[in-house]
Order: C-alpha cells, then sequence, then structure tokens
C-alpha cells in the first residue's frame, strides 16, 4: 500500500516538474533550474537575469507598458514581460523610466529588455531538463 | 543611478548574455564554459570591429 502510494506520488512529481519549472523559472529567474537541483546553473542565470534588470534600472531604462500602442513598444513590453517577477516588482513599485532621456538610458532600456528575453531561454532550458530532453 | 561608458555597457552586456548563452546552448561543464567563452568572444570581437568601422566611416 505504501509503495502504491510512493509511486503515485513520483509520478505526480514528474508529470508536474514540466508545468511547475518553467512557470516558477520564469516568476523567479533561474529558479526553474533550482527546483530540479542545477544549483551552480540556477543561481548563475539568477545572477545574470537579475543583475542585467537591475543594472537596466539603476540606468534609468525605459519600462515599457501593454498599452503602448506603437508595435515597437509592443515588442518591448514582451521583451520586459520576460523576466517575470522582477517585471511586476517594479511595475507595482513604479521604478523605471518613461521616457529614455540620454544615452545610457537608451542602454538601460536594452538590458531591461534582453534580461526578459534571457530569462525566457531561462524557461526552455528549465523545460527541457524537466522533460529529460537535457540532463 | 549610475552612468557606464559604451564599452563597459557592452562588456557586462556580454559577460551576462554568454553566461546564459553557454549554459543554456550546451550539455555539460566543459561544453557550457567554452560555448560560453566563445560567444564573449564574438561579442567582444563584434563590438571592436564594429567600433573601428565607425571610425573608418567618420574619417
Amino acid at each position: 500500500m505504501a509503495e502504491i502510494s510512493a509511486k503515485k506520488e513520483v509520478a505526480t512529481q514528474i508529470s508536474s516538474m514540466p508545468v511547475l519549472a518553467p512557470a516558477i523559472g520564469w516568476l523567479i529567474p533561474g529558479a526553474g533550474h533550482l527546483i530540479q537541483k542545477r544549483w551552480i546553473r540556477g543561481f548563475l542565470l539568477m545572477g545574470s537575469v537579475v543583475i542585467m534588470f537591475v543594472l537596466g534600472l539603476l540606468m534609468q531604462g525605459r519600462v515599457y507598458k501593454p498599452n503602448g500602442g506603437d508595435i515597437l513598444d509592443i515588442l518591448g513590453f514582451i521583451g520586459d514581460i520576460g523576466a517575470g517577477g522582477l517585471y511586476i516588482v517594479t511595475r507595482a513599485l513604479d521604478k523605471g523610466q518613461d521616457i529614455v532621456a540620454h544615452a545610457t538610458a537608451d542602454y538601460g532600456t536594452k538590458y531591461i529588455i534582453v534580461a526578459g528575453l534571457l530569462n525566457f531561454i531561462c524557461v526552455a532550458d528549465a523545460y527541457h531538463i524537466a522533460i529529460g530532453k537535457k540532463s | 543611478m549610475i552612468a557606464l561608458s559604451h564599452f563597459n555597457a557592452a562588456l557586462l552586456f556580454s559577460i551576462f548574455a554568454s553566461t546564459v548563452f553557454g549554459i543554456t546552448q550546451r550539455e555539460g561543464a566543459r561544453d557550457q564554459l567554452r560555448y560560453g567563452l566563445y560567444c564573449f568572444a564574438m561579442f567582444m570581437g563584434g563590438l571592436i570591429a564594429a567600433g573601428w568601422v565607425m571610425w573608418a566611416l567618420r574619417h
């Protein structure tokens, strides 16, 4: 009886990981790897994405909003939203600029977008690990 | 607020992007490190090449 319930528990873990890892990985960059016990990879990815996003904010980069209107604004928003929880917290705290004021701030805008896009890659990698396509 | 120079901004960008590319695009620590270094070299090489192209266009 105990063996059957243990098998069911293992089956549930196996089936839920391909959904759980990408979802958590999107919300907290690198966490998709961490919950699968890829500690070094997870912390390196988390550090890269988080530092890049924060540097973008410190450089007074623009944070795009969903109702941009312009197609380039919409693409910028798609990039930004890739950072998941970082983007949500930034918007909740009303951080980030609406207008790029100088050249360094333009770099900041790109940092924020690329941090989100890199996190999309991390999410896909976490999914591949979860389904066993990658070790 | 921080104000990085163009070169420092590109250097940091290269480091973080190369780290993610290396980890996600290859399997095995050795291959990941090698690919990360390759991406970093390409970023920096492209940066210096683009700098010289812009210098040549200006002169």
